[in-house]
């Protein structure tokens, strides 16, 4: 056998071999400092990105309009309280949506991450407009101080057959940036979590690529028209045709 | 349902119920405010206090916050209420059981003797008449010791889940973190966990990898890959090397239902796991998890808030001889438990009301990235009930979940709170962390512990270890 490594090589080496933060060597019981504030570096970035705002304009397509709502929750603060406001369009903002009844609705919603929609929504919209070309589409929505749901109104008022909700994720140490999206067929209020399909962990370099991911949303897009259906129960209905579930949470 | 009022300082204040008293009078947290079951002001929550404090708990046995007929926690509650175990409380007020079990002259074996005896209303009844200090002095008085390959729980003792997870469940990653953690001196508690992915054939491979790295290095600890309890029994019925079997919980039937279990299952799942006949040192072989919020998550309340409700999961836990019961405090998220505040009273609150029912309490400490809390609230939550004597906490490498994406307590969190407050690990782990040269004589972490375990054989530590 050979000569056991010593123990800063050994840290070399299990750091080598996971992303998890091992081997950060111990002063006494704690951390030392450069690992203390890798995390609070760490740490920082994604408290930033919770509460960074969706700035006016940062969402632009060519060739297609682009339509600014509200959820009920009128700040952060009452948003991170009260997720049932976010899942709400706001009273006034309904009237902006025209009813054209095409195939597909996208909108992108801040949720936990602006930063993540800010950063991958544009080149994913336009992946995956690419890979629906005789799609009618709506004009582009976004939603402020929005979680998935609120898609349901939005795509009921423009009377799509499918909503594509892009949403910011929740931060996590790893990622700040990484953008979900949740596709819903014939959304309605009241539709519930399992009647949608969902894409997730979309952050290209270190997540799924936007390529993947438009192939992937596209591909459930395609089935949920043919079954005239989302959720567990498109999964029944074309099952071997999809990409695989995220895992559980 | 009835109407209740007192008459304070002039002004009269209505609840409609027993629930309602019990909302009221719990300390502000956003989840209760979400479900619309809040106090109205601070005022009426310190109200339905002086309420409450005057409350004879036979009202507990007689008036169920959920019905009989239409809940089966709630006939399990009632059902199982032990009435010799209550007898010496059964003529008090829930204000005089708060000054009973803070009083010098009851010890921690007469609250265990009346464990059974305590139902969850009445836990979480007297839990919300005391300050976060009360709730430390009397969980540090109660001893709960359950034990399969080592005993969890003992006075004196703190144990760890080593949680080495991985976004992709690379089993070379999840050795690694092993690796890290066993040096560390965590993993007395259970190794144990959560796979990125829940097939059963993934599943398989994990415990195998675990089973192996445990039996190789002969530690007296258990694994556990936390899936569903379905998968736990297929898992059985394949012959894998299952120790523990895990399941989330909650308090409601309801709410169980959404998670895709009842009672009967859990009974099938633990004596298919007893079945198999593993522990040395013990046979306590169910691991649960729980936390404050997951019934409104899963629009299952029945109006009742999510203290109250969490402790009815505790009653569901006790029923089945758990090695390992885990409130996730802050995983859920800031519209249950909105700040550092009010993660550390919802940690202070399970620790307090699971040991008060007689159940083996470890608590994951720990927040989300949108909760307002950072590292220095997890150090005093950590610092608070490592003083209440919790019997176990989280070991997850630099406190950062690559898998789950929140913030837990790390190995160093753990080596800190038994260094500061002088805890030892499990006897059994602690008398092979010095066996094998992971410490020193006098307990101390060895810095050589890699040396140790590379004079070892084990596959699945050979690319770690060259």
């Amino acid at each position: 056998m050979a000569d056991p490594p010593a123990p800063l090589d050994l840290a070399a080496r299990l750091r080598s071999l996971t992303i998890a933060r091992v081997g950060l060597g111990r002063v006494g019981a704690a951390l030392p400092t450069r690992p203390m504030l890798d995390f609070q570096l760490a740490h920082a970035r994604a408290r930033d990105a919770v509460h960074a705002a969706l700035p006016i304009g940062a969402i632009a397509i060519a060739g297609h309009a682009v339509i600014d709502v509200r959820s009920r929750a009128v700040d952060r603060t009452c948003y991170l309280h009260r997720p049932d406001l976010g899942r709400r369009l706001h009273p006034d903002d309904a009237a902006l949506l025209p009813a054209g009844e095409p195939d597909l609705a996208i909108v992108v919603a801040d949720g936990l991450s602006a930063v993540a929609v800010e950063r991958h929504a544009c080149a994913l919209i336009a992946a995956l407009l690419k890979r629906l070309p005789h799609w009618t589409v709506a004009p582009i929505v976004v939603a402020r101080q929005a979680r998935v749901a609120i898609g349901d109104e939005i795509g009921a008022a423009l009377r799509a057959k499918i909503v594509v909700v892009l949403i910011g994720e929740r931060p996590g140490l790893s990622s700040a940036e990484s953008v979900g999206a949740y596709i819903t067929w014939a959304p309605a209020r009241g539709r519930r979590d399992n009647e949608r399909n969902c894409v997730s962990n979309i952050h290209p370099p270190n997540g799924l690529d936007y390529a993947n991911a438009a192939d992937e949303i596209a591909t459930l897009c395609r089935a949920a028209r043919d079954a005239g259906r989302t959720g567990v129960l498109l999964k029944d209905f074309a099952g071997d045709r999809l990409p695989d579930a995220a895992p559980p949470r | 349902m009835s109407a209740r009022h007192i008459d304070l300082a002039g002004t009269r204040h209505r609840f409609d119920g027993l629930a309602h008293v019990l909302a009221a009078a719990t300390p502000l947290r956003s989840g209760d405010t979400l479900a619309g079951v809040a106090a109205d002001s601070a005022e009426q929550r310190v109200a339905a206090r002086w309420l409450l404090a005057d409350l004879p708990l036979t009202t507990f046995l007689t008036e169920p916050i959920i019905p009989y007929e239409t809940d089966e926690v709630t006939r399990l509650i009632v059902d199982t209420h032990d009435t010799a175990a209550f007898a010496p409380l059964a003529s008090m007020t829930v204000g005089a059981l708060r000054e009973w079990l803070l009083a010098d002259t009851t010890d921690g074996a007469a609250i265990a003797a009346c464990a059974r005896g305590i139902t969850p209303e009445m836990a979480a009844a007297v839990s919300k008449l005391m300050r976060n200090q009360d709730l430390v002095a009397v969980a540090r008085k109660i001893q709960v010791v359950t034990a399969f390959r080592d005993t969890i729980g003992l006075t004196g003792r703190l144990s760890v889940r080593l949680q080495p997870n991985h976004p992709t469940d690379d089993p070379t990653g999840i050795a690694a973190s092993i690796l890290d953690g066993l040096l560390m001196g965590a993993g007395d508690a259970v190794i144990g966990i959560n796979p990125a992915g829940d097939s059963v054939a993934r599943v398989a491979t994990l415990l195998a990898m675990i089973d192996e790295i445990r039996d190789g290095l002969a530690i007296p600890t258990q694994s556990c890959v936390l899936t569903h309890v379905t998968n736990t029994i297929e898992l059985v019925r394949r012959g894998a090397p299952v120790d523990l079997c895990f399941q989330s919980i909650a308090g409601t039937e309801a709410t169980n239902r959404s998670f895709g279990i009842d009672l009967a299952l859990l009974h099938e799942a633990q004596d298919a796991t007893l079945g198999l006949a593993r522990g040395t040192v013990g046979h306590d072989v169910m691991y649960f998890e729980t936390g404050q919020g997951s019934c409104l998550s899963a629009d299952a309340h029945h109006g009742v808030d999510q203290q109250t409700l969490e402790c009815r999961a505790y009653a569901v836990a006790r029923a089945y001889r758990p090695l390992l019961v885990n409130s996730v405090v802050g995983f859920i998220g800031p519209e249950y438990l909105y700040d550092g505040k009010q993660i550390l009273r919802a940690a202070l609150e399970d620790h307090f009301c699971g040991k008060l029912m007689g159940l083996p309490m470890g608590l994951d400490i720990c927040h989300t990235n949108h909760a307002e809390a950072d590292q220095d609230d997890m150090d005093t939550a950590l610092t608070m009930l490592g003083v209440a004597g919790v019997s176990f906490i989280m070991g997850v490498p630099g406190a950062d979940d690559i898998m789950l994406g929140y913030q837990s307590t790390s190995f160093h969190d753990a080596l800190y709170a038994r260094q500061v407050l002088g805890l030892r690990p499990a006897p059994e782990f602690e008398a092979w962390l010095a066996k094998v040269g992971l410490t020193d004589p006098a307990g101390r972490l060895s810095d050589t512990g890699g040396t140790a375990l590379a004079s070892q054989s084990i596959p699945a530590l050979t690319a770690l270890l060259g």
